[in-house]
């Protein structure tokens, strides 16, 4: 097949520090940092690089947030996502209002007012209203449900929360059952964001090893293996992924489920990963560090592991980066399907598919967008993220 | 070139095998079959004709046959006589499901290309021409939107739109009226009424990557020293880019089709689910649930075998409008 990829440039170690951005006078203290150019490190380069990358920065500073939110779910979000309250089913986003209007003036304390509703008699939907006279003060640092934080530490402190612990908080609403969505969502983090991570992890280790054989022993073992990628590339994922998703075996817990989707998401994965490693290897066998090293008599797993690996980590981490929230997205599209992940399980697919038919959005919208927001802007994050260190991975370059 | 293409479905031979291999080991996957299943259902009844019916079954696909006398058997009577099987939740030969299923499923796809390039150009065109103006970054946002949202929330979303403003049921590809009618240009009028929004939702997915390529493509090609020749010379701008880079443009652009095809085929499969349309989507989705092994693997290689003849079809087109392709390195790549 004659797929043209738009590979990323790689002309190599070409040091030129005018076409450098770093190098340009533009930079406060330019000639200081212009001295520094020639001694900087690779890394260090990158680092230069990335960092002018604003939109990529803001990207990162949000993918931390959200991956501090999978390490301390428990902490961040206020109940548990399995807390439900019959009295409150689809209960409506409240707003946490700051200061409270007493008889003695204003007064600082964030709060949220409770709920009162009316059911129809025919339809069993339920208007909710504001009750005005009930005040749930909310507080940060609350003593809420006990949790164990990394099944190591036994605490009952949530970052905020209405300080008593059975209250009506439902600040992005609350779903069919009565459960903070707010909280869900914090949860879902750690099934969605996880999954990519861990099937990245799959796809790179089987990249990295059959890319790095197949680009560095070339003939016959690199054209075996690129008929593989090509014909794994060629078929359409959804299909694949919903076939091998529906064999999984019913009696599977939800832990092997889990591990069922990652490995099925890593078998398209990994084709991506591993033609971008082998490019790289291709690109870097010609390179004259490379037959230096091979004249000095030095071994191959010591070529490809002390001279050729180091100078495309950074081509990998982005690669990897982008490879994420495919995984993200796939793992959602199986869940919605009904096919990957179910109750009790919560993650950001599992909670798109609660809002499914045209009812229920327009009734319950939030149902549908909280989830939704988070599922998005996590990656576009990951993409913009992903864009910068791909930019970046080559310094040397302009 | 007729060489090319010789070796080309030369090539495809062992590919073809191989889709068909896979898609019947993943059909055979999950343990149990939809045999046994029925089977227990009937069972408990106590039937003795569905007993004789099923040990008919069991005789004629060798359902207790070890894995390749099931696949010889499977394989050497589509390639033979268009035989693909029965299925047993339909009741009915797995070739009169899938056809005209699949035809929906190609249609929509070829639409949505089209519409992917159609937008891609544009934009991309605009982007490149217009850099960094309030445009290009407003289109580029959008794009990334589209990337980011998952298919099926763009198809709920559009759904609730025109069912709430306009009114329209969105669900299908026909009015009822033409449901079961025969095609005729009625019919015809009414599926592109329907196909929109399908067609929009498919294309926002594939459309920003190809408007990325499109939009580096033309700018690599807009600094190039004979566009300022051009320049000097006093050309017309919109002339001059028609005329030259436009077309260079294009060509990475047409090479990437071979990856757009799956894509496409696989947001055509979850839109078609979550707006219940008349193609593969739903019935393979049923099918895989319920271990309609024929029918599930039958759709299964039936889209493989299509998304390569897309891809092998870009492919020639690619060959043809761009002559620097070497097809003697092409066909070993």
């Amino acid at each position: 097949m004659t797929h043209v990829e738009p590979a990323p440039d790689t002309t190599g170690a070409r040091v030129d520090p005018d076409t450098s951005p770093e190098g340009s006078s533009a930079v406060p203290g330019g000639t200081k940092r212009r001295n520094n150019l020639y001694t900087a490190s690779q890394w260090r380069l990158m680092w230069w690089r990335f960092r002018k990358h604003k939109l990529a920065m803001v990207s990162a500073i949000f993918v931390v947030f959200v991956y501090l939110l999978v390490l301390f779910a428990e902490f961040f979000a206020p109940f548990h996502s399995s807390d439900f309250d019959a009295e409150y089913q689809h209960a409506p986003p409240q707003s946490l209002h700051l200061f409270e209007e007493t008889d003695d003036g204003t007064r600082f304390n964030p709060h949220v007012k409770g709920f009162d509703y009316e059911s129809d008699e025919e339809t069993w939907r339920r208007t909710y209203t504001t009750d005005e006279s009930e005040i749930y003060p909310v507080r940060p640092f609350v003593h809420g449900h006990e949790y164990e934080l990394f099944g190591l530490i036994t605490t009952d402190i949530h970052l905020f929360g209405p300080t008593d612990p059975d209250a009506p908080m439902y600040l992005f609403g609350a779903d069919r059952n009565g459960r903070d969505i707010l909280s869900r969502v914090i949860y879902g983090t750690q099934i969605s964001m996880s999954i990519g991570v861990v099937g990245v992890v799959l796809s790179l280790v089987l990249g990295i090893v059959l890319g790095g054989v197949s680009g560095y022993f070339g003939g016959w073992i690199d054209s075996a293996i690129q008929r593989v990628i090509e014909f794994v590339r060629s078929l359409p994922e959804i299909p694949l992924w919903m076939a091998l998703a529906a064999a999984l075996p019913q009696s599977w817990s939800q832990v092997q489920v889990y591990f069922g989707i990652t490995v099925i998401l890593s078998i398209v994965g990994w084709t991506t990963l591993a033609r971008v490693v082998r490019g790289k290897f291709f690109s870097l066998r010609e390179e004259d560090f490379v037959t230096a090293a091979v004249l000095d008599g030095v071994s191959k797993p010591r070529v490809i592991f002390r001279h050729m690996l180091p100078s495309f980590t950074s081509h990998i981490i982005a690669a990897v980066t982008l490879a994420i929230p495919a995984m993200i997205l796939a793992e959602t599209a199986l869940s919605f399907l009904g096919l990957g992940l179910t109750e009790p399980t919560v993650s950001w697919g599992v909670l798109l598919r609660e809002a499914q038919d045209i009812p229920s959005i327009a009734h319950t919208p939030w149902v549908l967008i909280v989830p939704a927001v988070a599922v998005i802007t996590t990656v576009l994050a990951l993409n913009f993220l992903g864009d910068g260190l791909r930019d970046a991975a080559d310094p040397y370059n302009k | 070139m007729l060489k090319y293409i010789a070796r080309r479905l030369l090539v495809m031979i062992p590919t073809l095998f191989a889709i068909s291999l896979a898609s019947f080991f993943i059909i055979q996957l999950p343990p149990g079959d939809f045999l046994t299943t029925y089977a227990a259902g009937m069972g408990a009844q106590d039937n003795i004709i569905a007993r004789e019916q099923l040990a008919v079954l069991e005789e004629r696909y060798g359902l207790d046959e070890p894995f390749h006398v099931q696949y010889w058997r499977w394989i050497s009577n589509i390639v033979c006589c268009g035989d693909f099987g029965q299925s047993f939740e339909w009741n009915q030969p797995v070739s009169s499901l899938i056809w005209d299923r699949l035809t929906l499923t190609m249609l929509l796809a070829v639409v949505s290309t089209l519409f992917t390039w159609l937008v891609a150009f544009l934009i991309g065109t605009y982007s490149a021409v217009r850099q960094y103006s309030l445009g290009d970054y407003f289109w580029t946002f959008i794009g990334f939107i589209g990337l980011a949202t998952p298919n099926f929330l763009l198809a709920l979303v559009l759904m609730y739109i025109s069912f709430r403003y306009f009114g329209q049921s969105v669900g299908g590809l026909f009015s009822p009226e033409y449901q079961n009618a025969p095609w005729s240009l009625g019919k015809a009028w009414d599926l592109f009424q329907h196909l929109w929004i399908p067609v929009v939702i498919i294309a926002t997915a594939g459309a920003a990557s190809t408007i990325r390529i499109m939009r580096a493509n033309l700018l690599d090609e807009l600094h190039r020293p004979y566009t300022t020749t051009a320049r000097a010379k006093g050309m017309q701008e919109w002339r001059l880019i028609a005329k030259y880079p436009l077309r260079l443009a294009l060509n990475p652009f047409i090479s990437t089709v071979g990856w757009t095809i799956p894509t496409l085929v696989s947001g055509e499969i979850i839109v078609s689910v979550v707006l219940d349309l008349p193609t593969t989507g739903p019935l393979l989705l049923r099918a895989l649930s319920s271990q309609d092994m024929y029918l599930a693997g039958s759709f299964l290689m039936m889209l493989g075998v299509l998304t390569l003849i897309g891809t092998l079809l870009s492919d020639i087109l690619l060959a043809w409008l761009d002559p620097r392709i070497q097809y003697e390195k092409a066909g070993r790549r």
